[in-house]
């Protein structure tokens, strides 16, 4: 058995400790917003928070997460009202959509170590984060525009 | 004649979807070319024809509109509720919009494909919210017993003008659904337009920024089980031998075996591994110990591809395709002439959700839920292959996590029907990258060989010959004709002005497995056919937006050529700047890029901006249109200087995400995007903004630095 905390719910699972934490998350909590794109750590639709940190839950074993905070991107926000979200919906990043779960938790992390950040800041930050539906100038514009968010308290 | 029970019963399933109470759908009459609008209750039910249900108005006065075509990023999902919102007079928020399931009898062609939602369908869905405008205004004028010229629509409401009275579209529709649809509606003209020409926001988006969005690897069905297949890594290889007891013990692994299918007309084999986690399913394919047999096919391999495109293109005339006059004999006069071979190359579609699907397969009956481009040809396609009656198959649509082309075809369906069908029980297949990319089909690598002369600052013969594999192939018996595409890409309008063109197919077949891509064969024609005018046009010694400018005459495109002009700047660049430009046509729109490039301070080649413009006539959503551009120069950029599919031995060299690189943010350069106003019929907006990209960068390149690439993909980096 592994006890996992998720969005600051506890779970108990009995699965391999090698099962990425990845397929735990979607599998067996049955949270289906992180995203399966490659399994190898290139993409980022897996994009998850462990202890605050971006990683790739794809190659993450779920034994690492034990005894740590994974926040997931249905725990982002309690009403999908992060300023990343509410910059998301304004500017309508999203195309087909399936990668921005791993876009938003990759973006979350760079918002908050940098809540001023340029655009070379951002292209850094979001590299290991594909869109096959070529959204990045939106990407770039609404961490901006998030970033305004955030400094006027919303 | 049917009867009351049954008309009755007909009109209560569709009612029954959302507790409707005015239905109105299409009926599309054998004999005539436009869609009719009938009224469940009244008419459809009276004459019992199989009525789709595309709009209802239930009586708290909540609208349902059905779409009928997948929304993998294109905003269909978007676009049709805000056709009909427009005419319908409602509140885009207060429309609540299902995905259809899989049914071309009722709701037409749902194919999505060739940038068609709208253009297809938008003067029928026009009529379809007018006509319930209309009859709702009837009912209220008949109720308040007033001349229904003193009523008009708006908000959700009928109001009465001279009193200010109102009434809610619920309290209307039982009213409404009683009445006969009229003929000779009204249609509002387009300055008049609230909706459409606005950039709303799309609807979906939310859904996209929580995980509440439910795509195809999201679904989940009561007991469902999931499944993987290791299938031959050779393309049309077969399975000799499987050792399956290490996977066995796989914990969570609850069965293995083989999967044998017809796909492009040849096996596919694999074995499929049957477990409670997709996790336990990868593991237990790792621990299969297969041997291939490999025998009795071409193990083909990407040099000799492109070497036998040229062979071929240099000793064959081909089949014709389209001719005006002859260039012939003037290349075979002494002159300006240009011969020129131009490669371009196969790529995956690498839609970010890789391939999966659930059949639930029971018996007489199958139900299929999934990422579909065309969930009508799924529905007829399965019906066909497992024996069953159409009705019993059932295909849901869900969110496509991208499509581009790879999501309509029917293999992954099939092969999940057949696995089902094999465990008793519903599943989830589910493809991996390496899947994914190694397995295709793919976008067909094309070879172009050009040659053209210009006499006094014209063209005076122009003839293409193209050599790459055929996609009508694959479902049609088709050989011996040239392709239906050869000059997809190329304006029409050249045609009204040169005298001397010809475009030909050199056959040649391999046993790749090809499918649409974005843009199709406009995606390579385009790079070879805008790469070929621009070398024409400085051959000739001209400007070569002005040498376009003389070869296009049609209204249109003079409006675009100086939209592009006026916006990039091309006639005020400065030295050490490289402007290229490109212009095509594409399933009903025109689109025009200007690239411009320059050396940074480590001498490389950088791309500075890109203007587009975009005339894709009558539009529903400006904001849709841009996103489709920005997104087709990322999905472009990627395939003229990042990636390619490569075959080494009969194996897609393409793996994962590290072999096949992707454009990253990075690369993403700065684009301005512009779109035409005009009285135009609508044209496709989600591929048309491809093919210009890469000859527009790659003629910008030969500006600034006289080198002439014409084989993709090229290292931007290293030019």
């Amino acid at each position: 058995m592994i006890t996992l905390s998720v969005n600051k719910k506890t779970y108990q699972l009995d699965v391999d400790p090698n099962m990425p934490l990845l397929w735990a998350i979607r599998d067996v909590i049955g949270l289906t917003g992180t995203k399966y794109g490659c399994g190898a750590a290139q993409c980022g639709a897996c994009m998850v928070h462990l202890n605050g940190e971006a990683v790739f839950s794809c190659v993450t074993p779920v034994s690492r997460a034990v005894g740590q905070q994974v926040i997931t991107i249905e725990g982002l926000s309690a009403g999908n009202d992060h300023p990343l979200q509410l910059a998301w919906q304004e500017l309508d990043v999203p195309q087909c959509g399936y990668c921005h779960s791993g876009q938003l938790m990759s973006a979350a992390v760079l918002l908050r170590e940098n809540p001023n950040p340029t655009d070379e800041d951002i292209d850094q930050a979001m590299a290991g984060n594909i869109c096959r539906c070529g959204t990045y100038s939106r990407i770039r514009k609404a961490i901006h525009h998030a970033a305004e968010l955030q400094k006027n308290g919303k | 004649m049917p009867t009351n029970s049954l008309s009755r019963r007909k009109f209560l399933q569709l009612s029954s979807l959302s507790g409707t109470a005015l239905c109105l759908g299409y009926y599309f009459p054998l004999s005539a070319d436009a869609a009719q609008i009938l009224n469940a209750s009244a008419e459809a039910a009276e004459t019992e024809i199989e009525l789709n249900a595309w709009i209802s108005i239930n009586t708290s006065g909540k609208v349902t509109i059905f779409s009928h075509r997948a929304e993998m990023g294109q905003g269909a999902f978007q676009a049709i509720p805000q056709i009909v919102a427009e005419e319908l007079a409602v509140v885009l928020k207060e429309v609540n919009i299902l995905f259809a399931p899989g049914d071309n009898r009722k709701y037409g062609s749902q194919i999505t494909g060739g940038s068609s939602t709208v253009r297809s369908s938008y003067k029928n869905l026009l009529k379809l919210g007018a006509t319930a405008r209309e009859m709702l205004t009837e009912a209220a004028s008949t109720k308040w017993g007033v001349s229904k010229t003193d009523c008009y629509a708006e908000a959700g409401h009928i109001i009465h003008r001279p009193t200010g009275r109102k009434f809610h579209y619920g309290e209307l529709v039982v009213e409404a659904s009683k009445l006969k649809v009229p003929e000779n509606i009204t249609l509002k003209p387009r300055s008049a337009y609230q909706l459409i020409g606005k950039p709303l926001k799309r609807q979906d988006t939310p859904l996209k920024t929580n995980g509440a969005a439910i795509f195809g690897l999201d679904k989940r069905i009561p007991g469902m089980l999931y499944a993987s297949v290791e299938r031959n890594p050779r393309l049309r290889g077969k399975v000799k031998s499987f050792d399956d007891t290490a996977a066995r013990k796989v914990p969570g692994v609850k069965d293995v075996f083989l999967v044998k299918m017809k796909v492009f007309n040849t096996d596919r084999e694999g074995i499929a591994v049957v477990a409670n986690s997709t996790w336990a399913a990868f593991q237990g394919r790792k621990a299969l110990k297969v041997e291939w047999d490999d025998s009795g096919f071409e193990h083909v391999n990407s040099e000799d591809i492109f070497r036998q495109h040229k062979e071929i293109l240099e000793t064959r005339e081909g089949i014709s395709f389209r001719k005006t006059g002859d260039p012939d004999p003037i290349l075979k006069q002494g002159g300006q002439k240009i011969d020129a071979l131009y490669q371009t190359p196969y790529q995956a579609h690498a839609c970010m959700e890789p391939l999966n699907c659930i059949a639930h397969y029971q018996g007489d009956k199958l139900e299929i839920w999934g990422p579909i481009q065309g969930p009508d040809w799924v529905q007829d396609y399965l019906s066909e292959e497992m024996g069953l009656k159409r009705e019993n198959v059932i295909v849901n649509m869900t969110f496509l996590g991208g499509g581009f082309g790879r999501k309509a075809f029917m293999d992954y369906p099939y092969e999940a029907t057949l696995i089902s069908k094999q465990i008793g029980g519903p599943v989830q297949v589910v493809w991996t990258r390496e899947d994914d990319l190694n397995q295709g089909p793919f976008r067909p690598g094309v070879s172009y060989r050009c040659e053209g002369m210009v006499a006094n600052g014209e063209i005076s013969a122009f003839k293409v010959r193209m050599a790459g594999q055929n996609i009508d192939h694959f479902s049609d018996d088709k050989r011996g004709e040239a392709n239906s595409s050869a000059t997809e890409g190329f304006l029409e309008s050249y045609f009204a002005h040169l005298k001397n063109v010809s475009f030909a197919d050199v056959p040649f077949e391999t046993p790749i497995p090809i499918m649409w891509w974005r843009s199709v064969y406009a995606s390579t024609n385009g790079f070879a056919f805008e790469s070929f005018l621009d070398e024409l046009a400085l051959a000739a010694g001209k400007d070569p937006l002005e040498f376009r400018r003389v070869h296009l005459q049609e209204e249109r495109l003079q409006q675009l050529i100086n939209k592009l002009e006026a916006v990039s700047g091309w006639k005020s660049r400065k030295k050490n700047e490289g402007y290229g430009t490109a212009i095509t046509e594409c399933f009903g729109s025109y689109a025009g890029y200007v690239v411009k490039v320059s050396r940074n301070a480590e001498n490389k080649v950088q791309i500075d901006q890109v203007w587009a413009v975009m005339d894709c006539g009558w539009y529903v959503n400006p904001d849709t249109i841009r996103a489709q551009v920005e997104g087709s120069v990322i999905m472009a950029l990627g395939a003229a200087t990042i990636h390619e599919v490569t075959f080494k031995d009969g194996l897609a060299e393409a793996n994962n995400f590290y072999t096949y690189h992707m454009p990253r943010i990075t690369d993403a350069p700065l684009v301005e995007i512009h779109v035409m106003e005009n009285e135009a019929d609508a044209g496709g907006v989600g591929e048309p903004g491809l093919p210009p990209f890469a000859p527009a960068l790659t003629n910008a390149i030969f500006d600034l630095t006289g080198k002439r690439i014409r084989n993709l993909p090229f290292d931007l980096t290293s030019v």
